[in-house]
């Protein structure tokens, strides 16, 4: 049922970032954190489109894209953990996030970086002929990128099968689009002046995240090229940790309580019986828990790990 | 003088460069916002104006250029990036434009622009936001590169490199962002090329930049205190190189140990011992020795990293064993009393 997986897959989003704020303050896990929590509606709608064949690539804010894709839970938490049973084996942290297995390709820590990448996957794709698609997740801010226009015109010019899911939350770090981009900007008309078809939509509202993701899926599927999907949403925690800030200046509570009002998981649950909440609640948990307590158990890479993976060769070094 | 943070004087700095020169403008990612760039650009907009202090869209290769634009035109921007890892989108303006303008054109013309680039290192910053590639910019001829250890020298070297005519790459470690620190009032300008000698001895010289200089004053302190003498010459300026002070020292110490927080393969200490090999050779007593980051990005778990950077006590090893004595370093790591992967008490994440 789709509002059951749909549910499902934001309340482990959101469950595991909880537990990940809970517990940060132990400085256990050392490594820059961008939460998701308020934005999870976007990942679950879009993934929900995808099969385990299909590609996605993310960026700092990657948590959610990779378990909506399927990612492993344990691993994303040993990751943040720096543990060996880590996703990139404790090198990559929060912002390096991979799953293979789940189509999950990667997600990296400088904006724009994975948007050429989850193209050049779109390239690779229509070469052999896959039906498969790529789905690149983006924020308001990588559309300001160079590599973003010059990404977007080589699918476009290709036709080839890509999916860009921007998640347009208003800021990026603690500057608001009004310091970034000129008044009256709609990033999807943006989209479609360079030749993608391209829609907005209500990022809170997983149903309707769901049904323009298979839309545009179908599309691409069926021949129709790269499309675009804006969605708006806000993060309700800090930039990057724990916290909530909107003390410190740069938005307003009021603000932060009026998107807080659109919660995406209430909106789900209101449609589905409460005993079937309950015992989806609990599962949910209990994920949660052994992830940490994987991750918890899960030793620390060896020292000489530190050194290795730089190339195929057994040592990379440049004297060898 | 005032005692202030290494943040603290690169504000001062900036905000002295603002008030004596109306065509000096300060932006980049953040420069506005509460933050303030971790504290050095607090309160720089409410004095002097969202017209010359302003935030800018993500797009490091574009705003670069259009900062050397500016400075063609008559500005003297300030460009800041929170991280190196950022700047490296701006590779093509800084290498192809900025460092390219006054000899491609027949000296006809110079972009004075200062380039501000934040270091990472440890809790996490991980493979992107930790990179140290100051031998990179050096390496190119046109900039100037800058990497200032104590707060004076990064206020001075900053209205210095601010009212030049020349592009300089001014980098700023993240862990000396809170290091203290006499700083003079006003406008106080450090000339850029000499390097400062932060410790005196006959047995070996040492030189460094940036955070491995605090690291390699303790280690000359501690040597010191168990008879071994060291010249610690802190270099400032990594392009050009005070090669004239190392001669200096080297001809009367007779050993040479350089410091290098970048890679081995290709980096300034290999440059610095490359040239004291070539002109210095009959005054080395012993072969001249490097220490650097290991050929490896710095991963992110602190698992990976304890091992990673050269510390004091390694500095203090390789400085005995260049002189042949036995010293036990167990005291320089005993008496450090916080994690590995930070500066201080004061670091705790993220950034
Ligand atoms: C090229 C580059 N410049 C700056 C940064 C610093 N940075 C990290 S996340 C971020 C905000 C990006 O905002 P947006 O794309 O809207 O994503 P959001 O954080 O809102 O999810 C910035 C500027 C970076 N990582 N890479
Ligand atoms: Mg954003």
């Amino acid at each position: 049922m789709a509002e059951l997986d749909l549910l499902t897959s934001m309340k482990r989003i959101r469950a595991v970032e909880e537990r990940i704020a809970l517990r940060y303050g132990e400085q256990k896990m050392r490594c820059p954190t961008h939460l998701s929590i308020g934005q999870e509606a976007v990942a679950a709608g879009v993934c929900a489109a995808l099969t385990a064949a299909d590609l996605a690539v993310s960026g700092h804010r990657a948590h959610a894209h990779y378990l909506a894709k399927g990612g492993s839970m344990r691993a994303l938490v040993a990751e943040l953990y720096g543990k060996v049973d880590g996703c990139c084996r404790g090198k990559g942290g929060s912002m390096h996030l991979t799953d293979r297995a789940a189509g999950f390709v990667g997600s990296t820590a400088i904006v724009g970086g994975t948007i050429p990448v989850g193209v050049g996957l779109a390239l690779a794709l229509k070469q052999q002929r896959s039906d498969a698609v790529s789905v690149v997740f983006l924020g308001d801010a990588a559309t300001e990128t160079g590599v973003f226009y010059e990404s977007v015109n080589f699918a476009v010019l290709k036709t080839l099968p890509v999916l860009f899911v921007c998640e347009n939350n208003l800021y990026s770090v603690y500057s608001p689009l009004s310091v970034r981009q000129p008044p009256g900007r709609e990033i999807h008309r943006v989209a479609q002046a360079l030749g993608l078809s391209a829609q907005s939509g209500d990022g809170n509202d997983a149903l309707a995240v769901a049904g323009l993701a298979s839309g545009a899926v179908s599309a691409i599927r069926n021949g129709a090229g790269p499309q675009f999907l804006e969605f708006s949403t806000y993060r309700w925690r800090e930039h990057c940790g724990p916290n909530y800030d909107n003390d410190i200046g740069y938005r307003t509570e009021a603000e932060f309580e009026a998107w807080r009002a659109c919660d995406p998981i209430p909106k789900l649950e209101a449609l589905l019986d409460a005993v079937r909440i309950e015992t989806l609640n609990a599962k949910v948990e209990q994920e949660v828990d052994d992830a940490f307590a994987f991750a918890e158990m899960s030793a620390f890479p060896p020292e000489f790990e530190a050194f290795t993976d730089l190339t195929s060769d057994v040592s990379g070094a440049a004297h060898g | 003088m005032a005692e202030m943070s290494y943040a603290e004087a690169i504000r001062d700095g900036l905000a002295t460069a603002l008030r004596l020169d109306p065509s000096v403008i300060c932006y980049g990612l953040g420069v506005t916002d509460p933050k303030g760039v971790f504290g050095t650009t607090l309160g720089l907009e409410a004095e002097f104006g969202s017209d010359r202090v302003f935030d800018m869209p993500t797009a490091e290769n574009a705003m670069t250029g259009i900062a050397i634009g500016a400075a063609l035109g008559g500005l003297r921007p300030v460009l800041t990036h929170q991280r190196l890892d950022f700047a490296l989108l701006s590779m093509d303006q800084i290498v192809n434009n900025a460092a390219k303008w006054r000899f491609m054109f027949g000296g006809s013309a110079s972009a004075p622009l200062v380039i501000r680039m934040i270091l990472g290192r440890g809790w996490g910053q991980g493979p992107t936001h930790s990179q140290n590639l100051h031998a990179w910019f050096a390496h190119i001829p046109g900039l100037k590169v800058v990497m200032p250890t104590r707060p004076a020298d990064a206020k001075g070297l900053l209205l210095s490199a601010i009212f030049g005519q020349d592009p300089v790459i001014f980098l700023e470690q993240r862990w000396l962002h809170n290091a203290r620190g006499e700083t003079p009032q006003g406008d106080y300008r450090v000339p850029i090329g000499p390097s400062a000698q932060l410790h005196s001895g006959d047995d070996l010289t040492v030189v460094s930049s940036g955070y491995l200089s605090i690291e390699a004053l303790h280690a000359a302190q501690f040597l010191a205190a168990n008879g071994v003498g060291c010249d610690l010459i802190d270099l400032r300026s990594l392009r050009p190189l005070d090669l004239p002070a190392i001669r200096a020292s080297l001809v009367r110490t007779g050993r040479l140990l350089v410091l290098d927080s970048g890679f081995a393969t290709g980096g300034i200490a290999g440059e610095i011992l490359a040239w004291a090999s070539e002109t210095a050779f009959s005054a080395l007593k012993v072969a001249p020795a490097r220490l650097t980051a290991p050929d490896a990005p710095e991963a992110t778990s602190p698992a990976l990293t304890e091992a990673y950077h050269v510390r004091a006590e390694h500095i203090a090893a390789r400085a005995a064993q260049m002189l042949g004595v036995t010293l036990d370093v167990e005291p320089l790591v005993s008496r450090r009393r916080f994690a590995h992967d930070t500066p201080g008490d004061w670091f705790k994440g993220p950034f």
